[in-house]
């Protein structure tokens, strides 16, 4: 079957089997930054937003994302620009195997789109759904801090790449 | 009372670096928190897992369990399966050689028992392979499993060690081929076993005026790296096997495929690429074999990824262990013996069975001086998930049950904690008392300790925490407080064993190609590595392009285990530049030479310096120039260098951890609200870096302190085998953490460092339960603390003191 959708701000049509969730759909596309970690929706490495919400795309089939516009890590910045939550993840040296990253980086652009400025409530409240076995989450939670001060001074979080 | 101070009666030649402490000032690359090489391309979702690659006409395998925890195999019947559409080919143990071998993922010889095989027609656990179907797709891989007819006779199982040493058990291992070492009697269900010690402990305790013997107890616990485990295989165009696998180890992997598979290593490429956490799980040569068989008799690609589901039952986990300690001490705290016995759970199979029980006493007992040590040691087989390597490696289970030992001891003598481990502890100059006894399946270099900032971990933890708060907390309400701390030490690599090597090229713009066989699993090695080259060659790290691994392209390294990376491929790499700074320099004197301005440039005048190899007089040629000197004009030549490095040196790094917490007695819940650890780690290459080890590390085992267990239902089958029923800590659990490192300089490490990787592993367990016990008065002495052990000893408590009123202390 075919899944019409808004992907990273283009047009896109995903083709794939009537059961199929979106992460294989996604990654089929040649987004792997979105990655399979439980496919029970339980580790957050699968985040996408959808029409600006973050959901788990391992439990979202495909189906479902027919009209909507997605919005995946690569949608966010690339390396000739990087969204200043990628780059706050990397000066907080928050990234250690990266595998949680591109999840956490979805995760704080839905929190920083409804609240630019969090406390670090908040921001342990937005990694609450990502496991990461490496960090401890320390780090991670200074890079949601780090990200909102910088999306703040370049107001881009609501427009933040291409979504 | 300082380091250096502590040093009395120790060898005064001997060096601990103290004197060395001065390179602080110097360091331009090492010692400081540089961008991680590889962390920009990760946020943007652009790193390549070993997952990320599909090839064309790639076949997926599925993997048929054990249903039962011990069984053999009497027929398979895979005619049914054969007709789901899209099934290319059904291996099992009728139709794969049989092998034994180990999936320990260690170097040559392994020191774990050969009682493994590809397919074995046997089965151990719940969760042990049966047969694996390869397809056009993962679906009709799952359907055709699904449809593979087995004829089990069903076994009698055994899952508790106690009953499966004792005689009349099911012997697990009753196969006649199977062989180990160091105490294995398979008939005995005995995986390994020893018994070491160090002086007269009857003696010892004989002198001793208080002697306290407990048994405490430890857990299963999941690595849970997020990537799980996954490999894919293919013939290349000269008809070798390609491997991409998430793998710590791909220089023991391919040594063990080659001989399981019965190739050469020659016929065999194993390509590390980026990899999403390992913690010990990825040393095992897991399911490597599995993508590999199915290439080699299809000569088709072939991918075989785990499920988390198969992450908890199929692949590896920590040891658990009942310990019991015991311990003679003087009246004053002076320790005088030690005594540990423990007894481990393998599982079905002995993959580090030895080893990783070996470092429980061996990153324990010699912590604290005493005259006399015992070790007693027996690792069982059981019909449950098996053990193996998990980051820490034996080390969390024996601080769990010595530290908080070493509590009740300080209690009993009415002695403040820190104190107590203050007067015990060891000194730069100390002998390792059981080096020599604990090798890795062969006897250990001595061991005498160097860098040793442990007092200052102490004293600099204490001070962070506000450890002098402990004595005025209230608690006369239902929420209790407590506090508690713990001393660690661990090691970096494994002496007279691990080997890493390096290779460093110059290129024409000045920059460098840095290849290790050292495997950055997530830890940041590439980043430190390359900061290793960075501050020998005098360049920023910008000019260093690191690659990490190809068993065809890097060299050999030991890979990712065994806290060495830092220590002993850094080391590597130091000397692999330090080749290239020389030959720098002779070839700078050459072009002075050639263009008849020689002064100054004998070789022991010249130094490498921002890029530049400079004259006496100031004169200075870029690295730049040399290359493309060397390359196109005169005495041409490829400027490039290597460095091997082994040691017979294993420099601890040293810890203290503190914990503040609160416990509600009424729900028997624990509310982490602070935690320190103060680290000495030698030089921090990347202090960040060493932040995220200790944080992350620590975190893990907050978890297998309260939280993390395996729980099985009475035939050995896992209950809680997801994420939402295994709970580890997340953003909302962790309290506030503060990292300290303290600093040493070790003058064996390059650059001064030692390993950070493991040791705040060590940690949590033991810290949290002395917090919990000053907060309960209660002591527990088994992990995870749950609420309902909590609930259920602090009721107990009550009942025992209205009944008792004079034991109201307990």
């Amino acid at each position: 079957m075919k899944v019409r959708l808004t992907l990273n701000g283009e047009p896109a049509t995903l083709t794939c089997a009537p059961w199929e969730f979106l992460t294989e759909a996604l990654r089929r596309h040649g987004l792997i930054g979105t990655k399979r970690g439980c496919e029970t929706g339980d580790c957050g490495a699968c985040s996408v937003l959808l029409d600006g919400e973050e959901v788990a795309s391992c439990i979202l089939l495909a189906a479902q994302a027919d009209g909507h516009a997605v919005t995946t890590v690569e949608g966010l910045g690339g390396f000739e620009r990087p969204h200043p939550i990628q780059e706050a993840f990397v000066d907080a040296t928050a990234v250690q195997c990266g595998y949680c990253t591109p999840g956490m980086v979805i995760a704080t652009q839905a929190l920083l789109a409804q609240n630019p400025a969090p406390t670090e409530r908040d921001a342990r409240e937005c990694l609450a759904g990502h496991l990461c076995r490496c960090t401890g989450y320390v780090k991670p939670i200074a890079a949601v801090l780090q990200a909102a001060e910088r999306c703040r001074a370049g107001d881009v979080a609501k427009t933040g790449g291409r979504s | 009372m300082s380091a250096q101070q502590q040093g009395n009666g120790a060898d005064q030649a001997w060096d601990t670096g103290a004197g060395s402490m001065g390179h602080y000032d110097r360091f331009k690359v090492v010692n400081k928190n540089e961008r991680r090489v590889d962390a920009l391309k990760l946020a943007l979702g652009k790193g390549t897992y070993t997952d990320d690659i599909t090839l064309p006409g790639m076949l997926h395998v599925k993997m048929l369990w054990s249903p039962h925890a011990h069984a053999r195999i009497k027929a398979i019947d895979t005619s049914e399966a054969e007709r789901v559409p899209g099934v290319v080919a059904i291996y099992h143990c009728f139709n794969v050689k049989p092998i034994r071998y180990t999936t320990a993922g260690q170097g040559h010889p392994e020191p774990s028992p050969y009682d493994a095989m590809i397919f074995d027609p046997k089965v151990r656990f719940v969760g042990d392979r049966v047969a694996c179907v390869a397809a056009e797709d993962e679906r009709a891989a799952a359907i055709a499993v699904k449809k593979i007819k087995v004829d089990y006779e069903v076994l009698p199982a055994v899952f508790d060690t106690r009953e499966a040493i004792a005689p009349g058990a099911p012997v697990i291992h009753d196969e006649p081929d199977c062989t180990g070492i160091a105490g294995f009697d398979p008939k005995r269900n005995i995986a390994a076993a020893m018994e070491v010690g160090h002086g007269d402990t009857d003696a010892a305790f004989a002198k001793a005026d208080l002697v306290l013997e407990h048994w405490y107890s430890v857990p299963y616990q999941q690595h849970c790296a997020l990537e799980p485990h996954v490999a894919i295989a293919w013939l290349d165009e000269d008809d070798r096997l390609v491997l991409r696998c998430a793998t710590q180890v791909p220089f023991h992997s391919r040594r063990i495929l080659a001989r399981i598979l019965e190739i050469p290593v020659q016929r065999i490429r194993v390509i590390k690429p980026r990899i999403g956490g390992g913690f010990g799980g990825k040393q095992e040569v897991l399911l490597d074999d599995i993508p590999a068989l199915v290439t080699l008799r299809t000569r088709r690609p072939a991918r075989f990824c785990y499920t988390r589901q198969e992450e908890f039952s199929s692949a590896r986990t920590r040891h658990p262990q009942r310990l019991r300690w015991k311990t003679g001490v003087k009246k004053d705290g002076t320790l005088v013996a030690q005594e540990l016995e423990v007894l481990a759970n393998t599982g079905a199979y002995g993959a580090h069975a030895l080893t990783v029980q070996g470092c429980t006493a061996g990153k324990t007992l010699p912590l604290y001086r005493a005259d006399a040590y015992k070790f007693i040691m027996t690792t069982a087989y059981t019909n449950l998930p098996v053990g193996g390597a998990f980051r820490g490696y034996g080390g969390p289970q024996g601080f769990f049950a010595m530290e908080a030992h070493m509590d009740e001891v300080a209690d009993l003598l009415g002695l403040d904690p820190a104190e107590f481990r203050s007067k015990n502890i060891l000194r730069p100059g100390d002998e390792n008392p059981l080096a020599k006894a604990l090798g890795e399946g062969k006897e250990g270099p001595p061991q005498k300790i160097r860098s040793c900032g442990v007092q200052e971990c102490i004293d600099r933890g204490a001070k962070a925490i506000g450890w002098e708060r402990r004595l005025s907390f209230k608690n006369d309400g239902p929420i209790k407080r407590g506090m508690g701390m713990t001393c660690l030490m661990h090691g970096s690599g494994i002496p007279g064993v691990d080997m890493a090597a390096a290779f460093l090229k110059l290129n024409d713009d000045g920059s460098f190609n840095l290849l290790v066989g050292a495997t950055d699993i997530g830890t940041g090695s590439d980043t430190i590595l390359a900061q290793i080259a960075a501050e020998q060659l005098s360049v920023p790290l910008s000019k260093i392009q690191i690659y990490s691994s190809d068993t065809d392209i890097t060299p050999f390294d030991k890979g990712a285990y065994a806290s060495s990376t830092t220590y002993i491929s850094g080391t590597a790499v130091q000397k692999a530049a330090a080749g290239v700074c020389e030959q720098l320099k002779r070839a700078a004197a050459e072009m002075w030479r050639h263009a008849g301005d020689p002064t100054g440039c004998e070789l022991d005048q010249l130094s490498c310096e921002d890029q530049h190899v400079v004259r006496p007089d100031g004169k200075k040629l870029s690295y730049s120039e040399i290359c493309l000197s060397t390359f196109y004009e005169h005495d041409q030549h490829q400027i490039m260098h290597y460095g091997s490095h082994m040691s017979f040196e294993c420099p601890p790094p040293f810890s203290a951890h503190f914990a503040e917490v609160e416990v509600d007695t009424e729900t028997g819940g624990v509310k982490l609200l602070r935690y320190v650890a103060a680290v000495d780690c030698g030089v921090a290459i990347h202090p960040e870096s060493c932040e995220g080890q200790t944080e992350g590390g620590a975190t893990t085992m907050m978890g297998y302190a309260l939280t993390e267990d395996y729980i099985f239902d009475g035939n050995g089958r896992l209950l809680n085998d997801t994420f939402r029923d295994y709970k580890q800590f997340t953003s909302l659990d962790v309290p506030d953490f503060q990292t300290i490192l303290v600093r040493t300089y070790e003058p064996s490490g390059p650059f001064g460092a030692k390993s950070v990787s493991e040791i705040p592993t060590d940690g949590p367990g033991p810290t949290i339960a002395n917090a919990i016990a000053q907060a309960l008065g209660i002591r527990f002495r088994k992990l995870p603390i749950t609420p309902e052990e909590i609930r259920k000893a602090w009721l107990e408590k009550a009942a025992r003191t209205s009944r008792q009123p004079a034991e109201a202390r307990v």
